[in-house]
């Protein structure tokens, strides 16, 4: 016998359907059989399960492409499971980990070996991603064929930018070949390196060594050029800056196919955020000037930017109970990414469908995965949340194993109330469901 | 001997971190107070009780003779027990974290903690994870505030006050602490400050700090009351920031020559330890004319006197709660 879901009293939100009504959803077997406004008027179906979504927001789960997890190498920080507890926390159904582990995931059987302990051990879905180059070393290409055959749904050397223009090259002209996605870290390695802020007045102040926005917008605008020499599928994971903002808005007037991202905390927060030395806001890229930021929200708002993403990166107390300088790089973002990414909507720069489009439609489409929409025949993977209930965030609650939030104490508004992958309930905060 | 109540207090806060925070009624407090530790100093008997029973931890994480011994000296001459730490990346290299460090000493109830590290923020970080007073000995490029203090007081002493003075801070600014903390303080004392060095040495936004920036050096020493050198670096000098010490000093040197636009009568710092030939040429620095360079040394240990003297007026006294 068949499994039915009733979800009823929803206010349906699909950016890839231009759905947003007020209607219900029935999911059989872990897939979307049917959904619309009338589709209860004359009755659940009595075989049904009934979830009541109160008439909060259910939308598609959300695809967060920038993940760091610990798993292998160091477990300590983060395990493929402890991340998608953080993740189905935060309303994501589907998170991309990136290759930079130990060892870095740059082998076929390292694919596999990922996909077999999310499938073991993950409440969601794991998508991995490969390595562009060995060792991440930015020197020899990785076997991009095979490892596609593996799994591996992109190539990425993660938060690294390759030095080598040639080998980059090389790279996206044989990724071209089998039309594979490459996802680029934008950050001159000679420009920022041994830097630890954004250069600028804040950290002349405070006297920590800091990087100029154009060690990014270098590197984008010459990969650009070699997407355009190689027609590679071209991915920025992230950008801060407005400069790296228009070259990207010019490359797609071309009609180059370049997308990119930008982290939740990127539209948070600024440069000035770091106070006193505070080492979880600092981040790779650094945090930027007030007006890179607010660039940032206007490129989501404008569509330039496709996607946000966490740039979930735990790190163990160890490594950030440091000096400033010393401190290592990164913030865990899983569980405040839905948050984070819904204070556009609520400052009136974006509405509801166009944040929740950053968050599923436009990732499944960069990705070329099905998914991220409400479509009948489409997986339940469903987050159920209310868009204006205001919540304080508690750095000790998070579900990540790391601790390292940069948003600790921050009231935002929109918790995640509960998440659904191929219609099992992998997280409720709702009490009963 | 037996420890006098303590008098009015000096500082708002229980810590002195950078000048960047302190207030001008602040700074000339300070100031006011080390006078009399110049004259004590200079008498035979030099020693006072009002540390008495106190410890002081000299935690230096980067090598220094003077800035320490100038500490551990000032420490001596108000009673307080001086501890000696070097640590220079001994431990952080085993493992341990700056806080682990702080903590362990923590435990050993020491009253004033003095810390110089190689990272800014070190000295902040710090004074959240101890109980004692902390003094900022100098963190990377942030701030060294006892260093502007003793150099304020030096300034004072000969021009009798701040106001009108014109300060050129000459050399490796983007690399200096003692730059930074003389921006904020001479600023705030109502002195014009300009900046002189190559683009390179320049931290980015230098502007925006109320400061005239120069690139040519007998420009901006033009006018300048005083000469304030700053050390360069050797690591610095070979073509990482500057193509060599040689072209460096041909432009950057201060030598008689170059000490000639200044003001007639112009005086001259450094903070040492200096690079003879390379920022500063002998015939200026040993001039006792024109070179402030020992009175500095010895406003050091003055200076240092009375920041103890400030922050102890904060620390808990027995039979009384606080």
């Amino acid at each position: 016998m068949s499994a039915r879901t009733a979800f009823r009293n929803a206010r349906l939100i699909d950016p890839a359907a231009k759905l947003d009504a007020t209607g219900g959803l029935l999911v059989e077997d872990g897939i979307i059989r049917d959904v619309g406004a009338n589709l209860f008027k004359d009755g659940v179906p009595g075989d049904a399960k009934i979830v009541d979504c109160g008439g909060h927001v259910l939308a598609p789960g959300l695809i967060d492409m920038r993940v760091f997890t610990g798993e292998p190498g160091s477990e300590h920080r983060e395990t493929l499971e402890s991340a998608s507890n953080a993740a189905a926390a935060g309303g994501v159904t589907t998170m991309v980990v990136m290759p930079n582990t130990d060892p870095v995931i740059d082998e076929p059987s390292l694919v596999d070996f990922i996909r077999r302990r999310a499938a073991a051990t993950a409440q969601v879905r794991v998508l991995p991603m490969a390595a562009l180059t060995k060792h991440l070393a930015g020197e020899v290409m990785t076997e991009i064929g095979l490892l596609l055959e593996a799994g591996a749904i992109a190539f990425t050397d993660g938060d690294r930018s390759l030095a080598n223009a040639r080998v980059l090259r090389r790279a996206l002209s044989y990724a071209a070949t089998f039309n594979a996605l490459v996802v680029g870290h934008a950050e001159d390695p000679f420009l920022s390196e041994g830097t630890a802020m954004n250069e600028g007045e804040y950290a002349t102040r405070l006297g920590v060594p800091a990087a100029p926005t154009l060690a990014e917008t270098i590197i984008v605008e010459r990969d650009i050029r070699l997407v355009e020499l190689t027609g590679a599928r071209y991915h920025f994971g992230q950008i801060s800056c407005r400069a790296s903002l228009d070259a990207i808005a010019a490359a797609k007037a071309r009609g180059l196919p370049v997308t990119c991202g930008v982290s939740a905390h990127h539209l948070s927060l600024n440069e000035l955020d770091v106070g006193a030395y505070l080492t979880f806001r600092k981040v790779k890229p650094p945090l930027r000037s007030e007006a890179d930021r607010a660039a940032m929200v206007e490129g989501v708002a404008n569509g330039v930017i496709d996607v946000i993403v966490s740039s979930h990166d735990p790190q163990a107390a160890d490594t950030k109970r440091q000096t400033f300088g010393e401190a290592a790089f990164g913030a865990v973002g899983l569980e405040t990414l839905l948050p984070a990414a819904l204070a556009l909507y609520h400052n009136g720069h974006a509405d509801l469908s166009q944040v929740l489009n950053t968050l599923t439609a436009a990732p499944a489409r960069i990705l070329g995965i099905d998914g991220g929409t409400l479509k009948k025949g489409a997986a339940a993977d469903l987050v159920l949340f209310d868009p204006d209930r205001p919540f304080v965030v508690d750095a000790d609650a998070l579900h990540s194993r790391a601790k390292n939030t940069p948003f600790e104490e921050r009231r935002f508004e929109g918790q995640v109330l509960q998440t659904f992958v191929q219609g099992r309930c992998v997280f409720n905060a709702r009490g009963t469901a | 001997m037996t420890r006098a109540a303590p008098e009015a207090p000096i500082l708002q806060t229980s810590h002195l971190l950078g000048i960047e925070n302190l207030s001008v009624a602040e700074i000339e407090a300070l100031l006011d107070l080390a006078e009399s530790y110049v004259a004590l100093n200079r008498g035979s008997d030099k020693k006072k009780a009002l540390l008495k029973g106190r410890t002081l931890i000299n935690l230096f994480f980067e090598a220094s003779t003077r800035t320490q011994s100038s500490f551990e000296l000032a420490g001596k001459r108000l009673g307080a027990d001086v501890l000696n730490m070097a640590v220079r990346n001994s431990s952080v290299s085993k493992g341990e974290t700056l806080i682990d460090t702080a903590t362990t000493l923590n435990a050993m109830r020491p009253d004033i903690l003095v810390v110089r590290h190689q990272d800014s923020g070190a000295a902040e970080l710090l004074s959240r994870k101890v109980d004692c007073c902390v003094i900022n000995a100098g963190d990377g490029a942030h701030e060294h505030p006892t260093q502007a203090l003793l150099d304020a007081l030096t300034i004072r002493r000969r021009r009798g006050g701040f106001q009108g003075l014109t300060v050129a801070i000459c050399g490796d600014v983007l690399h200096s602490r003692v730059a930074r903390s003389n921006i904020h303080l001479l600023g705030k004392m109502g002195a014009k400050v300009r900046l002189i060095a190559p683009r390179t040495l320049l931290p980015a936004d230098a502007g925006r700090f109320g400061v005239e920036l120069h690139s040519d050096m007998t420009k901006g020493l033009e006018g300048a009351d005083i000469v304030m050198m700053l050390r360069l670096q050797r690591e610095r000098m070979t073509g990482a920031f500057v193509p060599s010490t040689r072209e460096y000093f041909r432009f950057y040197g201060l030598d008689r020559d170059k000490l000639k636009h200044a003001k007639p009568g112009a005086l001259v710092m450094h903070p040492g330890p200096m690079n003879r030939g390379v920022e500063i040429d002998s015939a200026v620095a040993d001039d006792i004319e024109v070179s402030l360079i020992q009175e500095q040394v010895e406003m050091g240990v003055a200076i240092r006197m009375a920041v103890l003297d400030a922050l102890a007026r904060g620390l808990p006294q027995e039979g009384k709660n606080t």
